[in-house]
């Protein structure tokens, strides 16, 4: 079998705080049978700034991200947020310019790592195991940007050991957001509280998502509480209870 | 930071942190979570009849001077008179000057967020004139001197005991009555009003361009009351509220009652052609319709947001906001309060006051899954953003820190620059707003870029 060529996108944030996030998926990529290259010069996809509505300094990133990228078949980042900006704001941004056409083709081809596994390679089983109970976070950058609900669902479902339980509330927005979470602590604290409550109360030990920047918050808002909830991203799950 | 901005954080951050708040918001918007998919079985496809409801904002609004002129002609034609306000000052002396000529002493009104936008209580009021609130929960408001906290249910954040108490404490009836028993005090109470009322105030969820009538959709029949009964009816409405025929109702009614409240239709849908006419037995003398511009053509004038001029004001995306649910309607300290809010008072009172609202949100974009003329209400606050840093509302600090950011994301070597110990103690120190409530950050002792480079070069 021919094996498939991906290049992996490791979001700024996972560079520098969770990188065991990246070699898990990079982990999991390889046992599903590709071939994982990652672009050193690679830094970050731009959205904090578009966000912040400084558009000019977002697009001079963006454009790095294009180089970075270029004639990558796939793209496979750990991070529905920055697959979504991607996929969704860059066709805003570059609209007029003369690098139309190739960002039409890199939305097309800019995978989040759970349905890259389900949608482009249709294997969802690759023998993980976790004992216990968890509960599954949906990012609203998977839900509503990406229109991701079941791949991750199904991912889980064929892990080992692992019951997977549903919180009241799920689609409801964890409060992260970005600079959101320190310009209006208040409210994203109080917004991370009722999501964590809802974990909480299926009495899950773990707290699974696609995407580790609602997981930092969550995870900070479970500590200061000192709830018993371990943050876990979707590809340490899938990597864990294995060897290559 | 501005006022505004300071006022707004100490407002949210009290509220948030409100657990009883909470509940009463949370179990309120349950039951309204229940009840939007009974109303939207009505549609055979839900998603179809949104879009069409969109286009026909977009022909609207695209083509807005004819269609309110349209409107003007036809009612006219009836006897109604149309006055046009650029902005508050003009409407509140246009009202005025009706209410003097007609001797008014009190006013019935239904309820209208635009009455709440020109402060027309307070007006009134100040002109030695009785304006009574009719809508129960408008009128449970007044009562209790507070403005309406969400668009479409003005006492959400109330319990049925805390209305109990409150008639009890202003009305001196008996305390702990049943909501049956206090909608039939406050409806004995308002039955007087009505019959004293020189003048009927009322707003409208629909100017109706081809027909040249307005529609006012609700559920306790006191706006048509208010309309119907006292010699003189003034309509004030925004001139987004146009749609181009009568026949768009049968679309539009049934879609600002699914998700204004869950209703297939509300009770009473009323259409006003004009005043009372030669040979009709009922209806008033008069009729005066103004329309307000107020900001909305600010708006109008820009393409990118001027989607935001579909709304029909219903309120889903209120609903589903996870930030307005956390500090309620009156944080905002805006007329229009959650998403929509957000979106349109930076333009209708100005960027600089009110850019902070559009930065208060977490992008979730549930407001724009909501919505049922499908605003893109969450890209419209990422637009906001942006023309704020446009027109150069932002800080010194920002654009600096934002250009540090440019320069760190263009160059791989900066951001392999320092160890995790170092960045801990940096981060953690400026974003106080981080470690407040939350666990702190830690960096990991080598980047992921570095550890791949390692491996990697080892294994060569």
């Amino acid at each position: 079998m021919d094996t498939m060529t991906v290049q992996i996108f490791v979001p700024c944030f996972v560079d520098q705080l969770y990188p065991d996030v990246a070699f898990n998926m990079v982990k999991v990529l390889e046992k599903a049978g590709c071939t994982v290259q990652y672009n050193g010069n690679q830094t970050c996809c731009g959205q904090p700034a578009f966000n912040a509505g400084f558009h000019d300094e977002a697009r001079a990133v963006c454009s790095k991200f294009l180089k970075d990228f270029e004639g990558a078949e796939y793209i496979v980042a750990p991070s529905a947020s920055c697959v979504g900006f991607v996929r969704n704001y860059y066709q805003k941004l570059f609209e007029n310019s003369s690098v139309h056409n190739e960002v039409k083709h890199l939305s097309d081809r800019t995978y989040e790592l759970s349905e890259f596994l389900i949608k482009v390679l249709g294997k969802d089983d690759f023998g993980a195991k976790l004992q216990g109970k968890a509960t599954y976070h949906d990012s609203c950058a998977a839900l509503r940007e990406c229109r991701i609900k079941q791949e991750p669902r199904q991912l889980l479902s064929k892990v080992k050991g692992l019951e997977l339980v549903e919180m009241n509330d799920v689609e409801t927005c964890c409060g992260f957001g970005g600079t959101f979470a320190v310009k209006f602590e208040p409210i994203s604290v109080a917004m991370g509280d009722q999501k964590i409550t809802n974990a909480a109360n299926t009495e899950a030990q773990y707290l699974i998502s696609t995407d580790m920047s609602c997981l930092m918050h969550l995870d900070g808002c479970i500590k200061n509480k000192g709830r018993n909830l371990k943050v876990l991203h979707l590809a340490d799950v899938l990597a864990n209870g294995w060897e290559e | 930071m501005k006022e505004t901005a300071a006022s707004f954080i100490a407002k949210s951050t009290v509220r948030a942190a409100d657990l009883e708040h909470r509940r009463k918001i949370n179990f309120n918007i349950g039951r309204y979570n229940a009840a939007v998919p009974q109303g939207k079985t009505q549609f055979s496809n839900v998603m179809q009849a949104r879009e069409n409801a969109k286009n026909l904002k977009w022909r609207a609004i695209e083509t807005l001077d004819q269609q309110l002129e349209a409107f003007e002609k036809n009612i006219t034609a009836r006897g109604a008179k149309v006055i046009w306000a650029e902005d508050t000052a003009e409407a509140l002396y246009e009202i005025g000057r009706i209410c003097n000529a007609k001797q008014c002493r009190t006013v019935v009104k239904s309820k209208s967020m635009v009455t709440e936008e020109i402060h027309l209580n307070h007006f009134l009021e100040q002109q030695g004139i009785e304006s009574i609130e009719t809508d129960l929960g408008e009128y449970i408001q007044q009562l209790d001197g507070e403005p309406p906290y969400h668009i479409v249910t003005p006492a959400m954040h109330k319990s049925k005991e805390d209305v109990a108490r409150l008639f009890a404490d202003k009305l001196g009836v008996a305390p702990g009555l049943s909501p049956e028993q206090l909608t039939l005090i406050a409806r004995q109470k308002l039955r007087d009003k009505y019959i004293e009322a020189e003048v009927g105030v009322t707003g409208a969820n629909f100017i109706i361009a081809d027909t040249g009538a307005i529609a006012i959709t609700e559920n306790e029949g006191n706006a048509r009351l208010s309309c119907a009964w006292p010699k003189t009816h003034i309509v004030i409405v925004g001139i987004e509220k146009v749609i181009p025929s009568l026949q768009d109702l049968a679309l539009f009614w049934p879609l600002l009652s699914t998700y204004g409240t869950g209703q297939k239709v509300t009770a009473y849908n009323t259409i006003v052609a004009g005043p009372r006419q030669p040979g009709e037995t009922d209806g008033p003398e008069e009729m005066y319709v103004i329309l307000l511009d107020n900001g909305r053509t600010n708006l109008l004038q820009n393409p990118a947001t001027r989607e935001a001029l579909y709304c029909i004001r219903c309120g889903a995306c209120l609903n589903a906001c996870p930030v307005y649910k956390n500090i309620g309607g009156h944080s905002y300290e805006t007329t229009y309060s959650g998403p929509i809010g957000k979106v349109i008072t930076p333009h209708l009172r100005g960027m600089n006051d009110y850019k902070h609202l559009s930065y208060a949100s977490s992008l979730c974009g549930n407001c724009t899954e909501v919505c049922p003329v499908r605003i893109n209400l969450h890209e419209l606050l990422l637009e906001n953003r942006h023309e704020a840093v446009e027109n150069g509302n932002s800080t010194l600090a920002e654009r600096i820190a934002w250009k540090m950011w440019k320069q760190a994301s263009l160059n791989r070597k900066m951001m392999n620059l320092a160890n995790g110990n170092l960045k801990n103690k940096v981060v953690n120190k400026i974003f106080k707003g981080w470690t407040q409530h939350r666990s702190e950050l830690h960096f990991s002792p080598k980047t992921f870029n570095e550890m791949w480079r390692e491996k990697h070069s080892a294994a060569k």
